[in-house]
């Protein structure tokens, strides 16, 4: 259809970067018609599988009886260690520790041990019951301290970070603190489970549509499982019902399962656990216990820092070796140390094996060095955020641990504009006041800072492609190999297409991610989708428009520079041609109309023995300004309100980037508050579903918040469109809730004593810690 | 004559099933069988809110709709009932429902799966509130767990949801709905039954006596929101199930001069009004149960026959001196609610017995109420401690006391030497706290993932200052400082 002669020209695009634009799958979400891996429709004859584990934490499988098992009703197939025709292990790392199905030794409270195949996912469940396992049990180890008490070797090689010498730094110092923080362990609970659904194929193909943010080590996994190539396995994924990491490694025991049974069987597998074992056998953010010792002057200046970051990792190393390095990078979160020693200690435990979570150690880093500024300031008896500002990174005080400079430091600004926007100081005041009147409810306030590094620190990892069809009607097809679980992913990188060809985002096709279009992916994580996937398709965005330029200029004869992609239409010259007509033209003419982009960040390298480098492309900063009440008879809280301004660059889109702060806040306050993870002395998690495991409720976000992006930022580095990574650096902004807490408990002791407390600040620490704080 | 079938609507479609197992749950039967998806699992557990639909039942009031979950709902209480799912939801230009275009406005999805469930209990409060005020919104959502956005954009799109309409096609169907469900009426008693599991819903509350009296072996289930959970967590099986939650019979609300009558079925949320008009500090404790799905289904006699210890009526209801009704064929004997409760897993519940109604005597004068409740998240949560206190005072001087605790024992149990050292004692704090210390030889509590014992009798002990201090108007609790 022509436009009608008269119509105005169109001005701008519908769905621009940096526009506030609507979440690509946002009426699907609302209609119940966005279709999860569990809403596929499934092929006929399809059956369903379910994992059978063990029943001790830590022991020998002495005798394995399965014939109930196989015999129960509706039940096709049992499959064991034996029935892998491939590599019984899914270990991401490559550290072969982490077998699919465990043969001898059992290593957790749950591990999979057989899967039986029926023909409804009931009966396979329920068959899983009769299993008839012996085991000779050994003394087992959940927690840090009885790894440590019982000699537990580390599941991967620690990390040590160095800068300066410390001894003397610290004999040194006018003041020097020892102390030690517990830091809790956080499930997932994303709200769709783990979930695999394999499709056996002619020969050795396998196609499997799953629950994952990487695709590509699926893929992989399935492979090595299966004993075949990576091509003869395709890993589809469209969306997840939420991944924050849980689902970064975790599905490779679903997708492998699944598939082994499918190809054993020649007929689809699904495989879906329920919402128990899925938290009983998967893994979740690392519990630390950080032993610190720190110095620093009468003007609250820290002088040195020597840390041990102990970590909960479980029974195999996943990607606990990054988590926990990403912890130490994270030690110094805003702070200049000028003599510095970080050490990681990534314990094996018997539990499942810990993995990514949103800020992947990083946030456990960041609590250190909060709690650090707090060990001063109660020291000192002065406000935090004075000691904060003292040891900000600054112009000759800018080295990082890791001995990366600090260069696009933003957060003197934002403090000092959320200092005045929150009224800070007048309602630290009011604060204060309220507590001096001595009441059962206290208060307390806290104005914290984030600095989180951006890259994979696996400096591989940070490349990724995309690929972009245009037919020739004009509609677009996009692809890429990041993956959407919620974060807008698809719909921002659909925005830098759109403003590439100057096109209507309408136009525009998004695609679910495969491993068949492309290849060797990295997950999607990090932070790091956008800024990857959405430089890979710029690039073949631009190699397209090279190629149409060429064309047009060639075709209507005239120079390069006088075609120009317009919203809606390209001028040629004086010419304007709808966008569709021209694509047709230079279809008719030949154009090859796809490309392939590829995006590798630069500028980073990292020499991990030598602790040494610049692992991060660039920084994002946040802060956040909470406030608190507690009730000192139950240590019940309460976030009164929480002023937020946080840095995403020039954001690609305001809304969805403002959803991942808000998101990411609440998140962070159940890491720190009601999340609690408890494994009962047989080994066994007792938290293990939403009756038991508190995440936070609509009525437990601040009840007054205010979150603004800092509209002024714009990335000193030529990332996308300059924006920066927004998924996890706001998940720190809660440690000023965690903090105000603390403030609120200290006040029963006159705020005379560092309140210490650990995380989560559930009521039952928040009432100890007063009573102990009553002692004082 | 019983009728072998149970009959439902199903968004516009009317259902007939014979085969219907008493373990069969309506979310499985979408899902699978109907083959509607848009209804999700989160949890199967009734905590998540994600497979939120409604179900509006014809009462004596005429057709009302609830939200429930559907994880934990089983079918054949569907009987006579609309289902109403996330399929059917459509604005009057057969476009998005005002719900659901206040939601895309909002931002208020991202990942999406719990974006079906919050809708539809959106859908439920716009019903009643196309306007609804902070508070309103959060309550209607204490059902539904999102992990993403944090909420903020979803109180948004609550409070904003009237503005984009306050009418829908539903109501344009409402009377054609109501007449159907009239017409299937029919006063029988329904038998329906798959793969050895049967299900049993009386005609009536007499019927249901004379069922139980000669099948005193069946299960007797109301909202289902504990029973739900053997069948979909524990994979126990119900091989005779008699589903009683359609007898309004057992669903009246009287207002007796010297007490109040609440009938073993009514529910949480039908409770609420009748129940904080008679007693104020019931108020906040109620909010604070958990979600309005499980609140719907829910009842106060399930509560209690359950016999759970960390049940939330009985430490409350116990204080306020409640009497139980409990009937056996034609049979009625009524006793003192903390009597009911026998050991752990125990009731005084003879074989083909039922609660009939809960009695709430009208309090005495110069009686100081409170309940508390306390746990790990403030609401939907199941308490780590509950409390009901009474503490009746002449001239300065405790004359009576009745203090009841949830979550310190393996019943909920009254607390006697607490209650000795108060009786007699002037009105004071050191009153309160000297019994406080004497919690001590009442309970012995255990350590779980909810609470170590050591915090559930230190926090149980200073509910006894915040006791006085409320009583003495001094802020003593978050919800009294802004």
């Amino acid at each position: 259809m022509k436009d009608a002669p008269l119509a105005a020209p169109q001005t701008r695009i519908h769905g621009a970067a940096h526009d506030s634009l609507i979440h690509d799958s946002a009426v699907k979400h609302v209609t119940g018609r966005a279709e999860y891996t569990d809403d596929i429709t499934e092929p006929a004859g399809c059956l369903h599988a379910y994992i059978g584990g063990a029943s001790v934490a830590h022991g020998h499988i002495t005798a394995l009886d399965l014939s109930a098992v196989r015999a129960a009703p509706d039940v096709v197939a049992v499959l064991t260690a034996a029935d892998i025709p491939g590599r019984n292990d899914i270990s991401p790392t490559g550290l072969k520790d982490e077998p699919i199905f465990t043969t001898d030794l059992v290593q957790f409270y749950g591990q999979p041990i057989f899967a039986v195949v029926a023909t409804t996912r009931d009966a396979a469940r329920r068959a899983c019951g009769l299993a008839k396992i012996s085991y000779a049990p050994l003394p087992h180890a959940t927690d840090i301290a009885s790894a440590v008490a019982a000699d537990y070797p580390n599941v991967t090689a620690p990390l040590k970070l160095e800068r300066g010498d410390i001894a003397p730094a610290l004999a040194a110092a006018p003041h020097r603190i020892q102390g030690r923080l517990h830091v809790g362990g956080q499930d997932h609970m994303y709200l769709e489970g783990q979930i695999a659904l394999a499709i056996p194929g002619e020969d050795d193909e396998i196609t499997v549509f799953a629950s994952t943010q990487h695709p590509s080590e699926a893929q992989h996994m399935v492979a090595h499982a299966l004993g075949v190539p990576a091509n003869a396995v395709v890993v589809n994924v469209r969306r997840m019902g939420g991944g924050f990491g849980g689902k970064e490694t975790q599905m490779n025991l679903f997708c492998a399962v699944a598939a082994l049974a499918a190809k054993r069987l020649g007929r689809a597998v699904k495989l879906r656990p329920d919402r128990d074992q899925d938290m009983e056998i998967t893994g979740k953010r690392h519990d630390f216990r950080i032993d610190y010792d720190l110095g620093f002057d009468d003007d609250g200046r820290i002088l040195a820092v020597d840390g041990l970051f102990a970590a909960r990792c479980g029974w195999s190393s996943d990607l606990s070796g990054p988590v926990t390095d990403r912890a130490l990078f994270h030690a110094d979160n805003a702070y200049f140390y000028p003599a510095v020693r970080l050490q990681s200690q990534p314990l094996k435990t018997n539990t499942v094996s810990n993995t990514a979570f949103r800020g992947f150690g990083g946030p456990q880093g960041v609590i250190a060095a909060e709690r650090m500024i707090e060990e001063v300031a109660y020291a000192l008896g002065r406000d935090p955020l004075e000691i904060r500002r003292a040891n900000f990174y600054r112009d000759g005080a800018d080295i990082t641990p890791y001995h990366q400079r600090v260069e696009d430091n933003i957060l003197a600004r934002l403090v000092d504009e959320l200092e005045e926007s929150a009224q800070y100081q007048a309602r630290r005041r009011a604060v204060l006041d309220w507590n001096a009147k001595g009441g059962i409810i206290r208060k307390g306030i806290a104005l914290t800072p984030v600095k989180f590094g951006i890259s994979f620190t696996a400096t591989w990892y940070n490349q990724a492609g995309a690929l972009v069809h245009v037919y020739n009607d004009g509609s677009i097809h996009l692809n890429h190999g990041g993956t959407e679980m919620g974060q807008g992913l698809y719909t921002k990188v659909a925005q830098v297409v759109a403003e590439a060809f100057q096109c209507d985002i309408g136009r525009i096709k998004i695609t679910k991610t495969t491993t068949e279009k492309v290849p060797n992916t990295s997950a999607t994580a990090a932070s790091s989708g956008t800024d990857l996937n959405g430089m890979a398709a710029l690039d073949a965005c631009n190699q397209i428009k090279a190629r149409l330029v060429d064309f047009a200029a060639r075709h209507w004869s005239v120079a390069p520079e006088a075609v120009q992609f317009l919203p809606g239409r390209v001028a040629v010259g004086a010419q304007a041609i709808p966008f569709a007509d021209f694509i047709h033209a230079a279809y008719m003419a030949r154009v090859q109309l796809s490309a392939a982009g590829f995006y590798k960040t630069p500028e980073i390298h990292w020499d991990r023995a030598a602790g040494k480098g610049q692992p991060f492309y660039y920084f994002a900063y946040g802060a956040a300004c909470s406030e608190v009440s507690i009730d000192t008879l139950t240590g019940e809280t309460r976030v009164d309100r929480a002023d937020v301004l946080h840095d995403v660059g020039r954001s690609l889109n305001p809304a969805l980037d403002l959803g991942q702060v808000e998101g990411a806040f609440v998140q962070g306050m159940g890491w720190l508050t009601s999340e609690e993870l408890v494994w009962d002395g047989a080994g066994r998690l007792r938290t293990h579903a939403p009756s038991t495991y508190k995440i936070p409720l609509a009525s437990d976000r601040p009840r007054v918040f205010n979150v603004r992006l800092a509209d002024w930022s714009e990335n000193v580095k030529a990332t996308i469109k300059r924006s920066k990574a927004v998924g996890e650096p706001p998940f720190m902004l809660p440690i000023s809730v965690f903090e105000a807490i603390g403030m609120a408990v200290a006040s029963v002791a006159d705020y005379r004593e560092c309140p210490r407390l650990d995380a989560p600040a559930t009521p039952e620490r928040v009432l100890m810690a007063v009573e102990r704080l009553r002692q004082v | 004559m019983h009728r072998k079938e149970i009959r439902f609507l199903l968004n516009d479609k009317a259902v007939t099933l014979k085969a219907v197992a008493a373990s069969d749950m309506v979310l499985d039967h979408l899902r699978l069988e109907q083959q509607l998806r848009g209804t999700k699992e989160g949890c199967a557990e009734g905590d998540c809110g994600a497979c939120t639909v409604l179900v509006g039942r014809l009462g004596p009031a005429g057709l009302a709709y609830e939200p429930v979950n559907a994880c934990i709902r089983p079918l054949a209480t569907l009987d006579g009932c609309h289902l109403v799912t996330i399929e059917h939801l459509r604005g009057n230009d057969g476009g998005l429902h005002p719900v659901q275009q206040a939601m895309v406005a909002h931002h208020g999805s991202q990942c999406g799966f719990c974006t079906p469930g919050i809708v539809m209990a959106l859908y439920a409060l716009w019903m009643e509130h196309p306007h609804p005020t902070e508070a309103e919104a959060e309550r209607a959502l204490q059902g539904n767990l999102c992990r993403c956005t944090g909420y903020a954009p979803i109180i948004r799109a609550a409070l904003a949801m009237g503005e984009y309409g306050t009418t829908d096609p539903l109501m344009a169907e409402r009377a054609a709905v109501q007449a159907q469900l009239q017409a299937w009426q029919d006063g029988a008693r329904v038998v329906v039954e798959r793969a050895g599991s049967r299900a049993v819903l009386p005609a009536s509350v007499d019927d249901l006596a004379d069922y139980l009296a000669q099948n005193p072996q069946a299960r007797i289930v109301a909202g289902a929101t504990d029973v739900g959970l053997w069948v979909t967590k524990f994979l126990r099986d119900l091989p005779l199930a008699v589903f009683i939650g359609h007898l309004d019979g057992l669903r009246a609300i009287t207002q007796r001069p010297d007490a109040l009558h609440l009938g073993a079925l009514v529910s949480y949320e039908q409770a609420r009004a009748p129940l904080v008009a008679q007693f104020p500090h019931m108020a906040r404790y109620w909010d604070r149960i958990a979600g309005w799905q499980v609140r719907a289904m829910g009842t106060l006699g399930g509560n209690i026959a359950n016999g759970s210890p960390i049940g939330d009526t009985p430490p409350p209801f116990i204080a306020l001196g409640a009497r139980l009704v409990l009937r056996h064929g034609a049979a009625l004997r009524e006793i003192a609610l903390e009597d009911f409760f026998l050991d752990y897993g125990k009731q005084d519940r003879r074989a083909g017995e039922f609660v009939e109604a809960i009695i709430l005597p009208t309090p005495a004068a110069n009686t100081h109420h409170a309940a508390y409740k306390i746990s790990k998240r403030r609401e939907e949560d199941i308490s780590a401690v509950a409390a009901g206190f009474a503490v009746t005072v002449e001239n300065g001087t405790i004359t009576a006391a009745r203090l009841a605790f949830g979550g310190m024992a393996a019943t909920p149990k009254r607390s006697p030497h607490a209650e000795a050292a108060l009786i007699g004692q002037p009105f004071t704090l050191a009153s309160l706290q000297s019994a406080a210390a004497a919690l001590g030889h009442d309970f012995t509590p255990l350590s779980d993932m909810r609470a170590s014992a050591q915090y559930r009798m230190q926090a149980a002990q200073n509910l006894f200052t915040r006791f006085w201090w409320e009583i003495q108007g001094t802020p003593a609790m978050l919800e009294d400082v802004i």
